[in-house]
């Protein structure tokens, strides 16, 4: 059995503990946002936070995040309004959407790192999430709309 | 209209054809998208409406209904996939409709034949429904005046109809109390109906003006359901292990002794498909994915291989330029007499051949169905492309009949052409119907791409002669492919004028609008191809590789003759006969096309002075077909590493005239993602065939486009109030030509094979420098 926080819930889980977060979190959870790509790591549309760090979920397995603080995008903000979200919606980011819970979890730990990011720290931190529709010229714009809105709020409050 | 491919074939019943009446029908229905900002969409699973009393609900015809509360719901046949068709449709209705907007809401609907022909490809969704949800709209617009005026106490022709309310001079009703209290009872022949005069463009109120995506915001919260989140009560999971082959594998032995330590592993089964889909399939069920996934690795199969077992990319494009070298075989689409005698005569020709390598859908979501049975239905539960035709080939593999199948509606998560394919339904219901309980079907990636349908490997061969001016007297443009279409829905097959078939799809773009004299066009299925892989849509499919050649090759036969790329073309695009364009869909021809090029020459700054080794390349397209002409102009900003052979594209300038764009963001979004999708097969995709299967399984090895390769991307729609034609695919075509020919313009090297590999770069410039060293010194 596995003990961890999902989304700051406590869960337990029964299953073999070198099964994929990505498949406990889906399957065993119901949390179906969190997004099956490649199976290696390398599309990151399994991408969830495991204590504030973006994390693929399909190449980890649930016995390395026992104790740990683990984020899915259904989690992310408790009313869907991360200032992520906010941009993907106003520049209407989304295309299919299979990635895109991927890509705003990648983000949000980019804003986190590099609060005013630039084009290279965004080409560098994004390079790991393949968007097959191609919304990357949307999610730069939405990745520095939001930056520019956090800072913002921060300066302001 | 609706239900007829742009070519008049027909499918399934032809709802246009039904006498529209105030029906009463209950729908299922599927997948809802709640209205509210960042609310959820609300998965129903079917539960058909109980069939509404009289008063309760208007559904003028089978397209929509407005309740009580004066909530529109409006059905889509069209499948959700990243294109925001479902909010482009009902923009259709209710901007006729006078709706509110606040109060439209759209449901994704289940596989029936009343709704006509099911698909979602070719770039003909808002084409082919604009129309008739024009009209639908304005019917029930007109049958509530009539109505609310009688309630109002007025006549019609005082009354107005304006955001989902009957307006008179003093007072009004809203649609909701007209559809409570009102006799809505109207009948509409498909004459009349076809008759009912929709608005002015100059009178739209929603069709050209931006608004919120309805399937946007369950994309950013993480509650849009796909098919791979498909759940029922009981169902177990299978993953396939893929036979060697794509046909004639047959299973020797299956050995699971090693996957029955895994725990939640049920058994392993040879699946028996009569319909030939997917031949020496083996499907691993366990409790769950994972352990289906562990077990389906540890099970051991033997395979007696098919006869492909050994084919290579080399071999499949050898037998492409066998048939090629063959004048005897193919169809001849195009077929000018005076080809020969212009050659004959002709003291400059040019010939080239061109080549692409098969390139993979890669769709983010890896194919999957959960498949049970249900009150004797047999119930699919994913995303498809094209029901009308997988549907009956379920019914075939199960051997049932097609009323007792039905398909359920979910977001696609990337469907680029993949799921126009509905083969992936078959082993699921394979599987659900051999373990007798429900079965949830989900490929791993390796799974996906191995049993992907992809876009063959094409050569093709063109000739140019000229005149002594420099005039084109003639062309001759042979091409060989795999042609899905004589896999997947033969039915959808054309004739040439001896009544040789081909497939439209793997051909248009060769029949350009280009002004060249005598015009030959041949298109030739490539058997091996057929015999390897089952040849898919992909993005745009013929058009993406016809197009890398006709745009290539426009840029060479320019350069022959010494006359600027640009001003070549808009020579060739001069409108004279058949390029003079038609109504309703192609109004001004090849005219448009030139206007499409010129203002991306002008936009790009074509012939400005560059830097050393950046060179700007242009191509202009008509998108796919001739029927629905959407036309591009792409011009490519490069940089070309003369070391490395890398190629940086700085920028991408595109013009489109896709005539009226309904959606002016969706419209963008679809240029964008069409054009990168140009981008990354040009330069980053492309894969071969190896011992019968495709070499590259997942993204260690198959790199689509990244973020650090974006380049700068412009994008201007020409306005007009022209018919809507498509416009998810055709920035996809023009893409490629306008890279290399940038590439060409950069450096002198000319590539003539998609994908670009800085190899083939750096081969190129050797080959540039060899052929100049031996000029210099004639030794």
């Amino acid at each position: 059995m596995t003990t961890f926080k999902l989304n700051g819930r406590k869960v337990s889980v029964q299953g073999p503990e070198d099964e994929p977060l990505l498949w406990v979190i889906r399957d065993e959870l119901g949390l179906k946002g969190t997004k099956f790509g490649c199976g290696i790591g390398l599309c990151g549309a399994c991408t969830v936070h495991v204590d504030g760090r973006a994390t693929r979920s399909c190449i980890t397995a649930v016995r390395a995040v026992a104790g740990a603080d683990v984020t899915t995008i259904e989690g992310l903000d408790p009313e869907g309004k991360h200032p992520l979200q906010l941009a993907w919606l106003e520049l209407q980011v989304p295309q299919c959407g299979y990635c895109q819970s991927g890509q705003i979890m990648q983000a949000a730990t980019l804003l986190k790192d590099f609060p005013n990011p630039s084009d290279q720290d965004i080409n560098a931190v994004m390079a790991g999430s393949l968007c097959r529709c191609m919304t990357y010229l949307r999610i730069r714009k939405a990745i520095k709309l939001a930056a520019d809105r956090m800072r913002e709020g921060e300066s302001h409050g | 209209m609706d239900s007829l491919s742009p070519h008049g074939i027909r499918s399934g019943v032809d709802p246009s054809r039904r006498k529209f009446l105030i029906t009463l029908m209950g729908a299922g229905v599927m997948l809802g998208y709640a209205r509210s900002g960042l609310s959820m969409p609300d998965l129903i699973l079917s539960q058909p409406r109980q069939p509404a009393r009289a008063g309760e609900l208007f559904e003028p015809t089978i397209w929509y209904g407005i309740d009580r509360n004066g909530e529109v719901t409006i059905n889509i046949i069209r499948a959700e996939m990243g294109q925001h068709v479902g909010t482009s449709l009902a923009r259709i209705v209710a901007d006729e409709l006078e709706a509110d907007w606040a109060k439209v809401r759209i449901v994704g609907v289940d596989s029936d034949p009343k709704w006509g022909l099911m698909i979602t490809g070719a770039s003909w969704s808002v084409w082919q429904s604009f129309p008739v949800l024009s009209r639908a709209g304005a019917a029930g617009r007109m049958a509530l005046i009539e109505e609310g005026a009688k309630l109002l106490g007025v006549s019609s022709s005082s009354c107005t109809a304006r955001n989902g309310a009957v307006h008179a001079p003093g007072k009004s009703i809203g649609y909701g109390e007209i559809v409570a209290r009102g006799d809505l009872r109207r009948s509409y022949t498909p004459d009349q109906l076809k008759n009912i005069p929709v608005k002015k463009p100059a009178d739209r109120r929603l069709i050209g003006r931006d608004t919120m995506a309805l399937d946007v915001p369950s994309k950013t919260n993480g509650q849009g359901r796909y098919g791979i989140d498909a759940e029922v009560e009981g169902m177990i999971y299978a993953r396939p292990k893929i036979p060697p082959t794509r046909f004639g594998s047959k299973v020797i032995s299956i050995d699971d002794s090693a996957a029955k330590g895994v725990p939640g592993y049920i058994r392993s089964l040879a699946l028996d498909d009569p319909s030939g889909t997917v031949p020496g399939w083996v499907m691993v069920y366990a409790e769950s994915f994972s352990a289906a996934n562990k077990a389906a690795d540890l099970v051991r199969v033997v395979w007696s291989p098919g006869e492909t077992t050994n084919v290579s990319e080399q071999d499949i494009k050898q037998r492409a330029a066998q048939l090629i070298a063959d004048p005897a075989g193919g169809a001849l689409l195009v077929d000018d007499p005076g080809i020969e005698s212009a050659f004959a005569k002709t003291k400059q020709k040019l010939e080239s051949t061109y080549t692409t390598s098969t390139v993979m859908h890669f769709t983010l979501e890896p194919v999957n169905a959960l498949a049970f049975e249900r009150n004797g239905i047999f119930e699919i539960h994913t995303g498809n492309q094209w029901q009308s035709v997988a549907l009956p080939l379920v019914a075939r593999a199960l051997g049932r009949t097609e009323d007792k199948v039905v398909l359920r509606t979910y977001l696609i998560g990337g469907g680029f052409g993949r799921r126009l394919d509905g083969d992936y339904c078959v082993p699921a219901a394979l599987a659900a119907k051999a373990a007798g309980k429900p079965v949830k079907m989900v490929c791993t990636r390796a799974d996906d791409m191995r049993f992907d349908c992809p876009r063959s490997a094409s050569v093709q061969v063109l000739r140019m002669a000229f005149g002594g001016g420099g005039e084109v007297t003639a062309m001759e443009h042979h091409a060989a492919a795999g042609w899905p279409t004589s896999v997947i829905a033969p039915g959808f097959m054309f004739k040439d004028a001896h009544g040789v078939p081909y497939d439209p799809f793997a051909i248009q773009g060769a029949d350009h609008w280009y002004t060249v004299g005598a015009h030959k066009v041949r298109a030739v299925r490539n058997d091996l191809a057929h015999r390897a892989f089952r040849p898919g849509y992909l993005r745009s499919v013929g058009a993406g590789w016809t197009n890398w050649a006709v745009e290539s090759f426009m840029d060479e036969a320019a350069h022959a003759i010494g006359a600027d790329p640009v001003q070549f073309r808009l020579r060739l695009l001069d409108g004279a006969g058949r390029n003079s364009g038609s109504a309703p869909n192609a109004v001004g021809g090849a005219r448009r096309q030139a206007a499409v090029l010129r203002r991306v020459a002008e936009k790009a700054g074509w012939g400005k002075p560059l830097p050393n080794s950046v060179g700007l390349g242009v191509a202009s397209t008509f998108g796919q077909e001739r029927a629905m002409p959407t036309w591009v102009a792409c011009a490519a900003r490069v940089r070309v590493d003369r070391n490395t052979g890398y190629v940086t594209v700085e920028k991408l300038t595109l013009v489109i005239d896709a005539g009226t764009i309904v959606q002016p963001n969706s419209a963008a979004a679809q240029v964008e993602g069409a054009a990168l999708w140009g981008m990354s097969m040009a330069l980053f995709e492309g894969s071969e065939f190896v011992k019968g299967q495709p070499e590259d399984t997942n993204l260690n090895t198959y790199n689509p486009l990244r973020m650090g390769a974006v380049p700068d991307v412009d994008i201007e729609f020409v306005p007009s109030s022209e018919i809507p034609v498509g416009l998810g695919e055709p920035a996809t075509t023009a893409v490629a030509p306008a890279i290399g020919n940038a590439i060409f313009a950069a450096s002198g090297a000319r590539l003539r094979h998609l994908p670009i590999r800085p190899e083939a770069v750096r081969e190129a410039l050797a080959a540039i420098g060899r052929e100049s060293m031996s000029v210099r010194s004639p030794i």
